[in-house]
C-alpha cells in the first residue's frame, strides 16, 4: 500500500468510529457504553500505530513529500480539488494527534466512567480526531477550511459538554465567538488567495507561486496578516487569548487533548504551512514573532497568580504557544514544529494529572489541595517529570526544544531573544508555585473537607496513560534534536527532517546545525532561577498586591472585552443607534406607507359594498369612458 | 327606412334595458331589462344584415346573406335558455331568503 492509501486508512478509522458510536447513540436505545470507549480506543490506537509506521519509514528514508488530488467541484474554470499532501510537517502532526488522542481515550475509559454523557463524551472525541487529521493533511486550502470549522466546532461541543452547568455554556460560547473572530479572518485569506485564481488554493500551488514571485508583494502581506489573525485566534494569542482559560470548563482530558496538545496547535499548524509566505513577507513575520513573543511572557504573568490547576496550565499553553510564534517568526520552522512536537506529549501529561488530581480532590482550586505526594505517588512523579520538562531543565525534552527556539530567536532579532528568555524565568516560576501548591506543604481539605486518609491515587486506567506519556515527556527531545549522533539516530533529526522539506524550501542546503552552549546554559540557569525564586516567596510573605490585583483581573481584558466592548459599547451604545434608527426611521416609512395604502384603500371600499346593480353602472362607466376616449382620440385624429 | 333609424330604435331599447338592469329592485325586472337589451343586440344583428349590399333589401343579389338572421335565431335561443337559468336562480333565492330583491340576495362582505 502506498502512503497516501494509508493516510485514508488513518482518516477514516476514527471517522467510522464516530458514525457508528453516532449512529448507534442517536437512532438507537441500545446502551453503547460497552462498545463507544473502547471503539475509540482501538481505532485511534490503530490510526496510531500507522502513523508511527509511516514516520519511522519517512525519516529513515529521505522522505520528501507526496500529495494527489482529485477534483471536487468546479464552476467553469474555477475549480476545487481534494487532495493529501503529506510532507514531514504532516507527519509529525498526524503522529501528535493519533498518539495522545489515543492514550486520552483510554484514559477517559476511567475518567468518563461515571459520566451520563459517556457515549456522547467518545462520539465527539472521534469526531474531533478526524477533524484534526483532515486538517493536517488537507492540500486545498478550502478542504482544510472545512476541517479548520469542524475543529472549532468540536472544541465548542466539548467544552460545552456539561451543558447543564451556566459557566460551561458561557465559556463554550465564549470560545467559539472569540476563535470566529479569527476565523472570519482566514476565510478572507483564502478568499483572497482563490480571487488571484482557483489552482492557488491548492497549496503545493500557492507554494509555487510565492517563491517564483507571481503575487505582488502589497497582496502577499494582506493574505499574510489575515491568515496570521486566523492563526491568533486558533492559537489563542494576543488580543484573542481569554477564551482558551475559560475553555477549562470542559473535561479535563478534553483539555488536556484540545486545548493544549492539539486544537490549539493548528494556529502554529497554519503559520508553518504558510511559511513560505509567511517567511517571504518581512512584515508578516516580525508580526508573528513579536505577537508570539508578547503572548509568551504576557500568558505567563497570568499564570504566576491564577489559583487554578487547570488555569495554570491553560496560560502556560498559551505561553508555549506564543515561542512557537515566536520561532516561527523568526523563521526557525524546525524549532517551532519541534518545541510543538515535545511540548504536546508533556502539557498533555500535565492537564492528565490535573485531572488525576481533581479526581481525588474533587476541586481544580489549588488553595484547597496541598500535601498530595504521599498520596498520589505515580500522579505525583509523572507530573513532576512533565512540569521539569516544561521548565526546560537538561535533559528533559522541554529543554532541547526550547533551545532550539532560542537559539533562532537569537538569530534574529536581541529583543524577541531576551523575552524569550524572560519568558524561561516565568516558566520556571509559575510551574513551580504549581508543584509546590498541589503537592507540597499540609492538606488544605479539598472541596468538601475530605479526610486525608480518604485520598487515593486514581485508577489504573488513568495511571497508565499518564506513566507512557511520561517517556516521550522525558526522553522524546533527547531522542528526536540530540546534539550528537546517537546508534541510528543523527543529531537534530527531526529539525533536519523537517527543513529537508523541497517543498517549503526549495533552495534548502544541507547545513550543520550547532547546538549553542551559552544560550543552553543560560537558559538553564534563569530556569533554576525561576525555580528558587518560586520556591523562596512561598516561604516568604512578600505580596506585591498591586500587581497580583492586576494579573489575577488577567490585565482587566475580560473587563474591556465583556463590559466595556460588549455590554456598554455594542449592547448600549451601537444598539441604541440602530435603535433610534429603526424606530425613526425604519418603522416610520413603513407605518406611513401602510397607513396611506389604507386610506386610499378605506375611499375605495365604498363601491365594494356587494350591491350588484352599483358593481354593474361601474361596469358601463368603465366602458362608456373606454369607448368614448377610443372616438375622442380618434376624432382628435390619432390612428 | 334606413339602417340608422333601426339602430336608433336598437339603442333606444339597449338603454331602456341597461337602466332597468340598474335600477330595478326585483330581480325578476332586472332579468327582463337583459332580455331587453339581448333583444337591442339581436335588432341591430338583424339590421346590418338586412341592409348590408347583398342583403334582403339589395336589388341584384343573386347571393343573400342571412347570417344576421341566424345570429338573431341564436341569441334568441340563448335568451329563452338564459331566462329559464335566470327564473330558477330566482326560485333559489327567495327560498333563500324570502324576497327577490337584487340588493339582498349577494354578500360579499362578511356577515
Amino acid at each position: 500500500m502506498t502512503n497516501n492509501e494509508l493516510i485514508w486508512i488513518i482518516f477514516l478509522l476514527p471517522l467510522s468510529s464516530f458514525l457508528i458510536n453516532g449512529t448507534l447513540l442517536t437512532f438507537t436505545k441500545f446502551n453503547t457504553k460497552s462498545i463507544s470507549g473502547p471503539l475509540n480506543v482501538l481505532t485511534i490506537g490503530f490510526s496510531f500505530l500507522i502513523c508511527l509506521f509511516i514516520l519511522i519509514n519517512g525519516i529513515g528514508s529521505s522522505f520528501d513529500y507526496q500529495s494527489g488530488s482529485f477534483q471536487w467541484f468546479s464552476f467553469g474554470i474555477f475549480e476545487i480539488t481534494m487532495g493529501i499532501l503529506l510532507d514531514p510537517l504532516t507527519l509529525i502532526m498526524i503522529t501528535v494527534v493519533t498518539g495522545i488522542s489515543f492514550l486520552i481515550q483510554i484514559y477517559s475509559l476511567a475518567y468518563m466512567e461515571h459520566d451520563e454523557g459517556y457515549s456522547r463524551y467518545f462520539t465527539y472525541m472521534a469526531l474531533f480526531t478526524t477533524s484534526m487529521l483532515g486538517l493536517v493533511f488537507s492540500k486545498n486550502l478550502i478542504q482544510m477550511f472545512i476541517f479548520w470549522e469542524l475543529v472549532g466546532a468540536t472544541s465548542y461541543l466539548l467544552i460545552g459538554f456539561w451543558f447543564k452547568k451556566q459557566s460551561a455554556i458561557k465559556a463554550a460560547k465564549k470560545a467559539f465567538l472569540m476563535t470566529r473572530i479569527g476565523d472570519f479572518g482566514l476565510i478572507i485569506g483564502i478568499l483572497l488567495i482563490a480571487k488571484q485564481g482557483s489552482q492557488y488554493l491548492d497549496i503545493t500551488q500557492f507554494y509555487l507561486a510565492v517563491q517564483n514571485g507571481i503575487f505582488t508583494t502589497e497582496i502577499l502581506t494582506l493574505i499574510g496578516l489575515l491568515f496570521v489573525v486566523g492563526a491568533i485566534g486558533k492559537s489563542a494569542q494576543f488580543p484573542l487569548h481569554n477564551w482558551l482559560p475559560d475553555a477549562m470548563e470542559g473535561p479535563t482530558p478534553v483539555s488536556a487533548l484540545l486545548h493544549s496538545a492539539t486544537m490549539v496547535t493548528a494556529g502554529v499548524f497554519l503559520i508553518a504551512r504558510m511559511f513560505p509566505l509567511i517567511s517571504a513577507i518581512e512584515i508578516v513575520s516580525s508580526t508573528v514573532a513579536y505577537i508570539g513573543g508578547f503572548t509568551l511572557i504576557f500568558a505567563a504573568t497570568m499564570a504566576l497568580v491564577s489559583n487554578d490547576i487547570k488555569r495554570v496550565l491553560a496560560y502556560s499553553s498559551i505561553s508555549q504557544l506564543g515561542y512557537m510564534f515566536l520561532a516561527l517568526g523568526s523563521g526557525a520552522y524546525g524549532a517551532a514544529i519541534l518545541h510543538l512536537f515535545t511540548h504536546a506529549w508533556f502539557k498533555a501529561l500535565l492537564f492528565l494529572g490535573a485531572g488525576s488530581v481533581g479526581h481525588a480532590v474533587h476541586t481544580f482550586d489549588m488553595t484547597k489541595m496541598g500535601g498530595l505526594k504521599d498520596h498520589m505517588k505515580y500522579t505525583y512523579w509523572t507530573m513532576m517529570l512533565a512540569a521539569i520538562s516544561l521548565i526546560g531543565i537538561f535533559p528533559f525534552s522541554g529543554f532541547w526544544s526550547k533551545d532550539e527556539v532560542l537559539l533562532g530567536a537569537s538569530k534574529d532579532s536581541n529583543i524577541l531573544f531576551l523575552m524569550g528568555l524572560f519568558g524561561v524565568i516565568l516558566t520556571g516560576f509559575y510551574m513551580t508555585r504549581m508543584m509546590l501548591m498541589t503537592f507540597f506543604g499540609d492538606f488544605k481539605g479539598g472541596e468538601s473537607g475530605l479526610e486525608v486518609k480518604s485520598l487515593h491515587e486514581s485508577p489504573k486506567f488513568m495511571i497508565y496513560p499518564m506513566i507512557l506519556l511520561a517517556v516521550p515527556s522525558v526522553l522524546i527531545g533527547f531522542i528526536v534534536s540530540s546534539p550528537i549522533n546517537l546508534g541510528g539516530i543523527d543529531k537534530h533529526l527531526m529539525v533536519s527532517f523537517l527543513d529537508h522539506n523541497k517543498l517549503v524550501f526549495p533552495d534548502y542546503h544541507h547545513h550543520e546545525i550547532k547546538f549553542n552552549f551559552m544560550i543552553a546554559i543560560v537558559s538553564s540557569l534563569l530556569a533554576i532561577s525561576g525555580i528558587i525564586i518560586a520556591i523562596f516567596t512561598s516561604r516568604s510573605n512578600i505580596n506585591f498586591k498591586f500587581i497580583r490585583k492586576i494579573l489575577t483581573n488577567k490585565y482587566y481584558l475580560d473587563y474591556l472585552y465583556e463590559e466595556v466592548i460588549t455590554e456598554n459599547l455594542f449592547y448600549k451604545r451601537f444598539i441604541k443607534l440602530l435603535d433610534f434608527f429603526e424606530t425613526n426611521f425604519i418603522d416610520k416609512a413603513s407605518h406611513s406607507l401602510s397607513s396611506s395604502i389604507r386610506w386610499v384603500s378605506n375611499k375605495f371600499a365604498i363601491t365594494q359594498n356587494g350591491q350588484l346593480q352599483i358593481q354593474s353602472i361601474t361596469f358601463f362607466l368603465g366602458l362608456v369612458i373606454i369607448i368614448s376616449g377610443y372616438f375622442s382620440w380618434l376624432l382628435l385624429g390619432g390612428n | 327606412m334606413t339602417l340608422s333609424n333601426v339602430l336608433i330604435v336598437s339603442a333606444i331599447i339597449f338603454v331602456i334595458g341597461l337602466l332597468g338592469t340598474i335600477s330595478k329592485k326585483s330581480t325578476v325586472l332586472v332579468i327582463m331589462s337583459l332580455e331587453l337589451m339581448f333583444n337591442a343586440a339581436a335588432l341591430s344583428f338583424v339590421a346590418f344584415s338586412r341592409f348590408a349590399p347583398g342583403g334582403l333589401l339589395g336589388v341584384e343579389s343573386a347571393s343573400r346573406v342571412l347570417s344576421g338572421q341566424v345570429m338573431a335565431i341564436f341569441i334568441i335561443a340563448i335568451g329563452a335558455a338564459e331566462a329559464a337559468l335566470a327564473l330558477s336562480l330566482v326560485i333559489a333565492i327567495y327560498r333563500e331568503k324570502s324576497s327577490i330583491e337584487i340588493t339582498n340576495s349577494i354578500d360579499i362582505k362578511e356577515a
